[in-house]
């Protein structure tokens, strides 16, 4: 395969937002997750847990309660007393209602999915009607005489559990009065706190209220007599997170010790239908704290400040053990963070609110393999591109030739360009951008940085010639009739003839460029996509889909390649299916066109065409070089799939020339260094 | 495990009755109350919780009553007859028996039998069968005669099976017993003759029974003190034909034989049955608790007062006479495991009651748990466990062997033990050994010179007894001070309670150095060190721990006196440290304080002695096979110091020990400061190596891909 120089990154100085919320949908099998930035992310968990949707933050709007209603209708709340609902087929927000009770702590969705719940700073609990295009406000139930931190209903939608700092009261829906005001106990081992916070609530159908408190106890009450039933002092720090599966037999619970506990109901004997709620299992996936938690029917799923979201299957619940039981842990994005000028060997790194331009090193020196060269240049930081507005980065771009960079928020789309003089750069913003280009979810320069492709969040994909210092509107793709799905991902074709575009679900549209015209579209699939690219000279579209298939789509001869046809009839090799992160980066070689470099999260893989597919018995990803084996059993042994492990977690990684590779990573232990110190826990004696 | 709980008398008054006890107790409309019908003239409801009478009926002068007092389920009322024929009806309200309803019928009643969920039954004397509401509306309609001549009816009972009630009784004639199955759906009776089976010649003293779901399992007890199980079908093949079953054997001698009365069983639940009697090895009256299906006793109570045979069982309360008084034993059983079935289930044993072990061979009788699944599947099974009865007696050896246990001369017992040790094993090996032992022991107890060592030895090192198997052996051996045995046993033995354990430490420690030498101990473990190596480093012992004021002269004559005290600790550490890690502090620490100061100086000061062997070599191993670890040994020091420190600190011989002891954990407290200290430029250092691992944030590496 050859050797390579090759850029190891490590400066690009990524930390993802920590967790606030996580909401399962059961009916979609899909699971929202809101950050801190105010981030709100879609999770696909039948497509092999694929980020699929993505919303992107706002300063001001820190979410603190996330809830699906209505069937598959995602509401967030916040900090700044808003109600937002979010479109998922255009990929926005479809609009923000103020519940003018100060902050927004928590947010419950009625059984039925018809009402919605929230709990605000001002003690009031908001009853809002889910109407077919909007909410409306309802009432309000009696004011509380603090901050409502958590809401539940009973499943028959009668009765509704509110947490707030002391006690739990318990609502009557028809009447909107207090029923029950069940005092939790302040003292902590002993020692009495100032506050206790119930920080969740959990209603059963038996009338059973679980509450988790910031003492570190999970608490059953009655609801019918407002009695304490069962105490469990589960942490020395607060219990932050609660959910409960469907059928009332489990639930998980977070501790901001970054534990979390799996309660089941079980029988006391094995003969007896007595049955009670027993702690059963301790996660510790978790460092720091664990702010929110979801209970899918087959797994327990809970995210926190470590940033990381981590789904744990229940084997009991399991019914093949393949590898989808086995345990996944997310951290970064499942789309790029990272752009590359190749020919002026810049990289562009993209962050909430600010993107940075850095450029390569370069050395004179030559090596063997695993050799460190020594530089003759170091990187340098170019830019610091701060962008205006509290609106978080949705997608940013940088032309191949490295003089423009276009970014976009969700309001605003903002065009550079950049002038080069030794060292230093200049910047240039092109004002006047039209109506149309408002916000963006993908950016796309051509080749010969002549033509600017954006795919707004309309549905619609925009082309724009750029002049020096100017540009033109040639023309815009309006979205097929019917369709209100967003494109998210473009590749263009290295000739500039063919722009290809895919949504999270429909297939993928390919478009003659230079006639302007929808040249054919791709056979939709059941998996989302997750990268795109189109090769030099032959123009075969490569398309890699989150269950890990990759095909390879000729468009001029609108089929599927030979290629393509024998690695489905053969299929991947099983390892290869089993990995668990989505590949967002497809790129070609220059000079060798059968050559496919590819890259997840964890691994990269050059594809040779030439070679022959591995089968199960063939090992995957061998390391180690041939070393005594003669020429003729190495060729014997070789396939197409020339995997290498070592740089990980790896964000980014392209060729820069034939012979030259980058390679962005973000080491684990580098962001966990930016995270606040986590509760610090007596491990031994001393 | 099943347990019986601690019984109350119902009633603080004696019962009107005679000898034969109460006639009857059968449950109310209401839980927990139940109806006495005692053998005069009395009915009384009592509240079983509140162990008090709720309310009390009697028949007038003359009267008596012949059945005992049901209650009709349907309706809440109390049913009685007296004189035979006269059948009354009551309530609660009601308080003259004499002033109730009243029906004389034509034929005279066996049982009226009553269960939830269908009207009381009649069962007349000669078999025929009658719904009360049918023969309140015709009380004096004839009654048909069912069964022959001399047949007498001696047990019946009536359960449910789908909702349809069906009556089985059983009757007697000149020795033969048949079995009537009454269905009320159909109304279909159909007669079985139960076949004793060749070899008994006894007669049935109870009968009892359990229901499956398509068959009716009957047991009986037999004057030979065993219990059979009948399997009858409820839905017969052909129910014209007069059919006849067969009786296997179910347990075997759970009361003595030879009892002529008193003696009573019922079922209590698939797997247990209760048993009231004298057992086989006591004359004592006993209510024992068996299961089975392992075929082990689960408990058992003695009834010193005596008992009147009969037993009644309703939800979870047994009925027995004690004495004068009728005493209600509520019976608990959880669901029964293996382990629950050998004991092993940790519980507080009752003092009161008291386990026989009873081998059972795994190998062969694994079919008997599913005995009563099906009715197919059993009668399989039974036919096998038939020959599997027929064929024991066919084994020579273990039969043999049993018998010589029990009768003849020690070396006789030794030699034939060893013949039967050199055979193949059998598969039954097991349980053969453990009846030997059991034998042995027994003999042991009932004869005090009896004391088979070299039997017992051979049967300790055939590695298949652990303690719980035979819990008497080691009691003999500690009472006979048998340190050998005990030695072995404790190599031998997985399951050595703690305070056992601790009963031999004391021997050990406690034991004369005349008797040692004659004992053939096995010190292969302590010799290594017993021999050549201890002279130096006891003098270091003695002379205080100090190696500096090592003086060879003054402890030279000291070692010769104490080599005993070295000696006969070192044949107890090998075997005790060994178990050290195996038993929790809270369980020996008790046991630990009975051991006097003495013997704890000595045992401390050995076990110092092994530590500083210990700590003399790199690896702080000892020599030899199977040596203490030094955990161990830690565990031990510290278990003696927690259990004893306040005696051991008084005594003056002790003083040294203790300060070197100090000076030894101090000196260990600043090594161990030091190591923190070291840790922190250890931990320094690696960052340093990472750093220089860690590429930093970029750089240009070559890579070549394969």
């Amino acid at each position: 395969m050859g050797e390579f120089k090759v850029h190891r990154v490590r400066f690009f100085n990524y930390v993802p937002s920590g967790i606030r919320c996580v909401a399962y949908n059961n009916q979609s099998n899909r699971l929202a997750v809101s950050r801190t930035d105010g981030t709100v992310e879609i999770y696909n968990l039948s497509a092999n847990y694929f980020q699929e949707k993505f919303f992107p933050g706002h300063e001001s709007r820190a979410t603190e309660a996330l809830c699906w209603a209505k069937g598959q209708r995602l509401f967030s709340a916040g900090l700044n007393g808003e109600i937002i609902e979010y479109d998922l087929q255009a990929l926005n927000v479809k609009y923000a209602v103020d519940a003018f009770g100060g902050p927004i702590w928590s947010m419950a969705a009625s059984p039925s999915g018809s009402q919605l719940l929230v709990g605000c700073e001002d003690g009031s609990v908001k009853l809002f009607q889910i109407t077919p295009d909007k909410i409306q406000f309802e009432r309000n139930f009696d004011r509380q005489k603090s901050r409502i931190l958590s809401l539940s209903w009973h499943p028959s939608g009668t009765h509704i559990a509110a947490g707030s700092i002391d006690y739990i009261s318990v609502f009557d829906v028809k009447s909107g009065s207090a029923i029950h005001k069940m005092l939790v106990d302040r003292q902590y081992m002993g020692v009495s706190k100032r506050k206790c916070i119930i920080w969740g609530v959990a209603f059963l159908s038996d009338g059973t209220v679980i509450s988790v408190d910031s003492a570190g106890k999970v608490q059953f009450w009655d609801s019918a007599t407002g009695t304490l039933v069962k105490n469990h002092l589960i942490a020395n720090a607060d219990v932050q997170s609660i959910a409960i599966s469907d059928q009332e037999d489990s639930f998980v619970v977070g501790t901001a010790e970054g534990t979390v506990f799996h309660f089941q109901l079980v029988s006391v004997t094995s003969s007896s239908s007595e049955k009670q709620w027993v702690r059963t299992k301790p996660f510790q996936h978790h460092t720091h704290d664990v702010r929110a938690v979801a209970h899918s029917p087959t797994a327990l799923i809970s995210g926190g400040t470590d940033t990381h979201l981590v789904i744990r299957p229940l084997m009991e619940k399991v019914e093949v053990k393949n590898y989808d039981a086995a345990l996944r842990k997310i951290t970064f994005p499942h789309r790029r963070l990272v752009f590359c000028a190749k020919k002026k060997q810049l990289l562009l790194f993209q962050f909430a609110h600010h993107l940075e331009l850095w450029r390569l090193g370069s050395t004179v020196a030559t090596g063997k393999h695993g050799d460190t060269l020594p530089l003759s240049k170091n990187a340098d930081h170019l830019l610091h591109l701060k962008t205006k507005g509290p609106e978080n980065i949705i997608c940013s771009c940088i032309s191949p030739c490295g003089s423009w960079v276009a970014y976009s928020t969700a309001s605003r789309f903002f065009l550079y360009r950049l002038n080069y003089d030794h060292d230093s750069v200049s910047l240039q913003r092109v004002s006047k951008m039209p109506a149309f280009l408002r916000s963006a979810l993908h950016i796309l320069f051509s080749e010969d940085s002549s033509k600017l492709f954006v795919a707004s969040s309309q549905g619609s994909l925009h082309i724009i010639r750029l002049l020096e210092g100017s540009f033109k509107h040639l023309h815009t793709f309006q979205p097929q009739s019917g369709t209100v799905e967003s494109m998210c991902l473009l590749a263009v074709s290295p000739d500039g003839n063919w722009l290809a575009a895919s949504g999270t679900s429909a297939g993928v549209h390919v478009y003659n460029v230079k006639h302007l015209k929808l040249h054919c579209t791709v056979p939709a699939y059941n998996f989302p996509v997750t990268a795109l690219a189109i090769a030099p000279k032959t123009n075969n579209l490569v398309i890699a889909h989150s269950d890990q298939q990759v095909f390879e789509y000729s468009i001029p001869d609108k089929q599927y390649t030979e290629w393509s046809r024998t690695i489905q009839k053969q299929g991947f090799h099983h390892l290869w299916l089993q990995r668990d992160t989505p590949i967002t980066h497809i790129s070609f070689h220059p000079k060798r066109p059968m050559h496919i470099l590819l890259h997840d999260a964890y691994m990269f893989c050059i594809i040779d065409k030439s070679l022959p597919l591995p089968n199960d018995k063939t090992l995957l990803y061998n390391p180690l070089p041939p070393t005594n084996e003669s020429d003729v059993i190495r060729r014997r042994t070789a396939h197409a799939f020339k995997i290498s492990k070592i740089y990980k977690p790896l964000l980014f990684m392209d060729l820069l020339d034939e012979k030259t590779l980058v390679a962005v990573e973000r080491p684990l232990d580098d962001i966990i260094a930016q995270l606040p110190p986590p509760i610090k826990k007596k491990k031994f004696g001393t | 495990m099943a347990a019986l709980e601690e019984g109350f008398t119902l009633t603080a008054v004696p019962l009107g009755s005679g000898p034969d006890g109460p006639l009857g107790v059968e449950q109310s409309d209401k839980t927990d109350q139940f109806l006495v019908t005692d053998s005069g003239r009395t009915v009384i409801l009592y509240k079983v919780s509140d162990q008090k009478p709720l309310g009390s009926w009697s028949v007038k002068q003359g009267q008596i009553i012949t059945c005992p007092a049901v209650c009709n389920f349907q309706t809440g009322e109390y049913i009685v007859v007296h004189d035979n024929k006269v059948l009354r009806i009551w309530n609660n309200e009601d308080v003259n028996l004499d002033k109730v309803f009243k029906a004389t019928l034509s034929a005279e009643v066996y049982r009226i039998h009553s269960v939830q969920g269908t009207e009381p039954l009649v069962l007349f004397k000669e078999g025929a069968v009658r719904g009360l509401e049918a023969l309140l509306a015709e009380p004096q309609q004839k009654i048909e005669t069912v069964i022959s001549d001399e047949e007498v009816i001696k047990w019946a009972k009536l359960f449910m099976v789908f909702r349809h009630p069906v009556l089985i009784f059983i009757t007697e004639k000149h020795g033969n017993y048949f079995a009537y199955v009454q269905k009320f759906s159909s109304r279909v009776l159909c007669k079985y003759a139960l076949l004793l089976g060749q070899e008994e010649k006894s007669v049935i003293q109870s009968f009892s029974m359990s229901v499956d779901r398509k068959v009716i399992s009957l047991m009986s007890l037999s004057s030979d003190g065993c219990v059979y199980e009948t399997l009858i079908p409820i839905h017969p093949s052909d129910p014209e034909k007069n059919q006849r079953v067969v009786r296997s054997l179910l347990l075997k001698s759970v009361v003595c034989g030879s009892a002529r009365s008193g003696v009573a069983f019922t079922v209590l639940d698939q797997d247990h049955i209760a048993v009231l009697g004298p057992p086989p090895s006591a004359s004592k009256e006993c209510l024992s608790i068996w299961n089975t299906k392992f075929q082990t006793l689960q408990t058992s109570r003695e009834l010193p007062q005596g008992t009147s045979g009969q037993l009644w069982y309703y939800g979870e309360n047994l009925f027995i006479l004690h004495g004068k008084f009728l005493t209600v034993i509520p019976y608990k059983c959880e669901v029964s495991s293996l382990a629950g079935a050998l004991g092993k289930l940790k519980h507080s044993q009752d003092p009161g009651t008291h386990a026989m072990p009873h081998f059972v061979n795994w190998e062969t009788s694994l079919g008997c748990g599913l005995g009563s699944q099906n009715s197919e599947q059993s009668k399989r099974i039974l036919r096998r466990r038939k020959i599997e009865v027929s064929a024991q007696p066919e084994v020579p050896a273990s039969t043999q062997l049993l018998a010589t246990v029990q009768k003849d001369s020690e070396k006789h017992i030794e030699v034939e033990l060893r013949k039967f040790l050199a055979v193949k094993r059998t598969p039954d090996f097991h349980t053969v050994i453990g009846d030997v032992i059991i034998g042995l022991l027994g003999r042991c107890k009932a004869e005090p010179s009896f004391y088979p060592r070299n039997p017992l030895m051979q049967l300790i090192q055939t590695h298949v007894l652990s303690y719980s198997l035979c819990p008497g052996l080691m009691e003999v051996a500690l009472e006979k001070t048998d340190v050998q045995i005990l030695q072995l046993c404790l190599q031998q033995f997985p399951d050595i309670p703690e305070s056992v354990t601790c009963a031999c430490l004391k021997i050990f420690l406690s034991i004369g150095d005349e008797s040692l030498q004659e004992a053939d101990i096995n010190v292969q473990s302590a010799s290594d060190y017993g021999d050549e190596k201890m002279e130096e480093h006891t003098e270091i012992f003695q002379n205080g721990f100090n190696p500096k004021e090592d003086n060879c002269e003054d402890c030279a004559q000291e070692l010769n006196e104490k080599p005993q005290g070295t000696a006969e600790a070192s044949t107890s550490c090998p075997v005790t440290l060994k178990r050290a890690a195996l038993f929790s502090e809270t369980f020996l620490l008790p046991h630990l304080k009975d051991i006097p100061a003495q013997h704890i100086t000595l045992f401390l000061q050995y076990l110092y002695f092994l530590y500083l062997k210990c700590s003399e070599n790199a690896t702080m191993t000892l020599p030899g096979i199977n040596p203490p670890t030094l955990n161990q040994i830690m565990d031990w020091i510290c278990l003696l110091l927690d259990a004893n420190f306040t005696v051991v600190v008084m005594i003056p011989e002790a003083k040294r020990l203790l300060l070197s002891l100090y000076k030894f954990v101090k000196s260990q407290i600043s090594i161990c400061s030091e190591l923190n200290k070291i840790e922190v430029s250890f931990r320094e250092l690696q960052k340093l190596n990472q750093e220089k691992t860690n590429r930093g944030l970029y750089s240009i590496e070559v890579l070549e891909l394969f």
